[in-house]
């Protein structure tokens, strides 16, 4: 009965690696490579999703009293213009069709603080 | 069966040196096809592994001393529980229960990652495929639970030290915490491998970290718990090689957890955050190696065998391939930015970090220098609990007080005055509280004093966070303060189910301390009427008492108990003896007896040491004052990391729109 059933299990085995490979290949099996602007728009999606995320967290530590206002004023704005640099940029360029463009984004201090 | 069982493992065996290897010519090549077909062997790879499972549990269930393994760990009378633990009682069975785990954690990856990682998979695949490689090679060729022999009439019966109910969940909380560190070791990988050195594999992994991070912890307590009411000696942690050899890892992997956030938010210590995360998997690969390769004497070292050269092998394997990666990326690893000021919560994560891993090394030191002394210098020394308390102290302390200062301090820059703001009243109930502390005689210990004074700090640093975070929720949304508060951790779970975890080891800390620098200890040998009187308990020997349970028998000293002229009850510690079929001697277990007062917080803890045949007794009482606060903490610990754990579907949507980009491996 164990060989049988190793026998069977193999077979399954087997059969369900072998599976992808027993259709005939199509030109689309193979992946594209992220190309340069692509990876680009994602690095700046990141910068954007960085500074962002800096500016939630400097409002609120000014909020629970951790930063007087005249330090958040001095280290949000170098903050803001990340985010309006990485807007632009993305902006700049239309992204392929699907992807989400950059005023899919929270852009302004009010949406910060909602998140 | 035993077939069954012997070719599952060889098929498993094939079927991840083919996910090794297709998934690594998949993500060369970037087919879809091969990179389908890998995925499809690492859910094959699970199914196998569940079919030799059920094999080594129905031997197991169904008495088959036929299995050699079987034989060795259970017996006839062994209740069903401890059967159950009988499955990783050997080295064998403890091998499949990690690859069981391997495999389950690998599917569920390929599972909830089927349309996103498109670049990181195809590696990830080939990567989970070489370690389940590794393990399976174990199981086949090593240390196989299916060997065969002429079955003998009952078993050896499951080593007493392990018939006991935290064993049942300690070594499956273990081992998929040491497990589950493989999966952000292997996007680490896959990162360096595809030049994807982004925050990418970070954001994949932060959940897999916390749940290695938690199950670690998790293990941890439940074998402190285990060693406390089991082993009989009356603490809980001793610094054995093995106990070391979990907290390595955790230790690792809690720095890891911080200096991901550092990553995430500034773009910095890129190359330390790979290096951490190939630390703490190694060293959960060595912590398996301590527990299986019997190269160390230690309590939890059930067997010894040869799988120690196979286990160095690949730990040099793991070291030297991020090593190599690192190399060959560091010009994508630089750090974007710089740190503003050191007076900012990335520069404690920093400070903390350091402390963690250099406590880690200090633990590794003192774990491995019994064996380089031995054979580099040919002299037999052992390292022993002082060693390693003074570095848990050295750095145990300046760890705590950053937990209260982390969480309290801004994000880029902090100034002075806020500092002052922020830490003036945590610091001045701290400084009282020390003060009272000598006052009220337990100057005794100043490392406790210092560590008492910390946790107030933390606790009123961190009860202000709270208290400020819902103020400042309450004044943008008007709900009530319950609400507030609620919804404050329900948006912030990461932060805030983190600070929870903080003051969990605020009451670890507590306990510990209460115990180790507050704790008494008296032995005396009694005999029937005699009275031994520790603090302001009196404990009367009454007699001897002798019972039988379902595989054992009994010996217990019963003593009766009074405080103060008020009697609390009766209190029996006792000696366990478990048959073992053709011994004539029987195994011995101590049965500790604990008295747990609730209102003190404290236990009062007797371990019978002998019975003399003139019918006196040997005893030892120790009085642990705090102990069970170390309990509570183990459930705030596990309350914390699962608010941290949880997941957010609004992170989620944000994740998923940042990455819409990235190409699909597809479903081939």
């Amino acid at each position: 009965v164990g060989v049988v059933l190793l026998v069977a299990l193999a077979f399954a085995v087997v059969v369900a690696v072998a599976m992808p490979l027993l259709r005939e290949p199509t030109a689309g099996d193979r992946i594209a490579p992220i190309d340069d602007a692509a990876r680009a728009r994602l690095q700046l999606r990141e910068d954007r999703d960085e500074a962002l995320a800096a500016l939630g967290d400097l409002e609120f530590d000014r909020r629970t009293g951790k930063i007087g206002d005249q330090d958040h004023a001095e280290l949000a704005t170098p903050l803001r213009a990340r985010v309006a640099a990485a807007l632009a940029a993305l902006e700049s360029e239309p992204a392929p069709p699907g992807e989400p463009t950059a005023v899919d984004q929270p852009t302004s201090d009010a949406a910060i603080t909602r998140e | 069966m035993a077939t069954l069982g012997r070719g599952a493992l060889v098929l498993a065996l094939g079927i991840a040196i083919y996910a090794l290897v297709i998934g690594a010519a998949g993500a060369i090549r970037r087919d879809r096809r091969l990179i389908a077909s890998a995925r499809n062997a690492t859910y094959a790879l699970l199914a196998v592994v569940l079919v030799a499972d059920a094999v080594f549990l129905g031997a197991i269930l169904r008495h088959d001393f036929s299995f050699t393994v079987v034989s060795e760990t259970s017996s006839r009378t062994l209740p069903f529980g401890y059967l159950i633990t009988s499955f990783w009682a050997s080295q064998a069975g403890s091998l499949l229960l990690w690859v069981t785990v391997l495999a389950a954690s690998a599917a569920l990856v390929q599972r909830t990652n089927r349309r996103s990682n498109g670049e990181l998979m195809p590696w990830v695949t080939a990567i989970l495929g070489g370690i389940s490689t590794f393990f399976c090679t174990l199981l086949v060729v090593a240390a196989s639970p299916f060997e065969t022999q002429v079955a003998p009439p009952d078993g050896a019966g499951l080593n007493t030290s392990l018939q006991n109910p935290y064993m049942v969940a300690h070594p499956p909380s273990l081992y998929l915490g040491y497990v589950s560190l493989a999966i952000p070791f292997a996007f680490c990988m896959a990162a360096l491998l595809a030049g994807r050195t982004d925050a990418r594999w970070i954001v994949s992994t932060r959940r897999w970290t916390l749940v290695s991070w938690t199950f670690l912890g998790i293990g941890m307590l439940l074998g402190a718990h285990w060693a406390y009411v089991e082993v009989g000696w009356g603490g809980f942690w001793a610094w054995d090689p093995v106990e070391n050899a979990a907290l390595m890892p955790w230790l690792v992997a809690t720095a890891f957890l911080h200096s991901v956030m550092v990553q995430e938010k500034k773009g910095m210590l890129k190359v330390w955050n790979v290096v951490l995360v190939s630390v703490a998997f190694a060293l959960s690969i060595f912590g398996t190696f301590l527990t299986r390769s019997g190269l160390l004497s230690s309590i939890h070292a059930f067997v010894s065998s040869n799988v120690g050269f196979w286990f160095v092998g690949f730990i040099a394997v793991i070291l030297i391939g991020p090593t190599i990666l690192i190399i060959w990326r560091l010009p994508l690893l630089r750090t974007e930015h710089r740190m503003e000021s050191l007076i900012s919560r990335e520069a404690t994560f920093l400070f903390n970090n350091l402390l963690f891993v250099g406590l880690a090394f200090a633990v590794l030191w003192g774990v491995m220098y019994p064996v380089i002394s031995k054979n580099l210098l040919g002299d037999e020394v052992t390292v022993t609990t002082p060693f390693f308390e003074f570095f848990a102290v050295a750095f145990g302390l300046p760890l705590l007080a950053l937990m209260g200062i982390g969480p309290a301090i801004a994000w880029r820059r902090a100034s002075l005055r806020s500092l002052r703001a922020t830490f003036g009243i945590p610091f001045a109930v701290a400084t009282a509280c020390g003060v009272l502390l000598v006052l009220l005689g337990y100057g005794t210990s100043p490392a406790g004093v210092v560590a008492y004074s910390l946790c107030v700090f933390v606790t009123i640093a961190i009860g202000i966070e709270f208290a400020r975070g819902a103020s400042a929720r309450r004044a943008l949304s008007g709900v009530s303060w319950p609400r507030a508060l609620g919804e404050l951790i329900a948006r912030n779970r990461r932060r805030y189910g983190g600070y929870i975890a903080h003051l969990s080891i605020v009451l670890l800390v507590i306990g510990i301390v209460g115990t180790m620098a507050y704790g008494t200890q008296h032995e005396q040998t009694l005999r029937p009427g005699d009275v031994l009187a520790i603090r302001d308990y009196r404990l009367t020997f009454t007699a001897v008492r002798q019972e039988s349970g379902a595989n054992f028998n009994e010996r217990a000293a019963v003593f009766t108990v009074t405080r103060g002229g008020e009697k609390l009850g009766t209190i029996a510690p006792a000696n366990r003896f478990y048959p073992i079929a053709g011994s004539p001697d029987p195994q011995r277990s101590n049965e500790a007896a604990i008295r747990t007062d609730w209102a003190r917080g404290e236990d009062l803890f007797l371990i019978l040491d002998s019975v003399r045949k003139d019918g006196s007794v040997t005893v030892k009482v120790l009085i642990n004052p705090l102990v069970n606060v170390l309990w509570l903490g183990a459930l705030v610990f596990v309350l914390g990391a699962t608010i941290a754990a949880w997941p957010d579907r609004r992170e989620a949507r944000r994740i998923a729109r940042r990455y819409a980009e990235e190409p699909l491996a597809g479903e081939a």
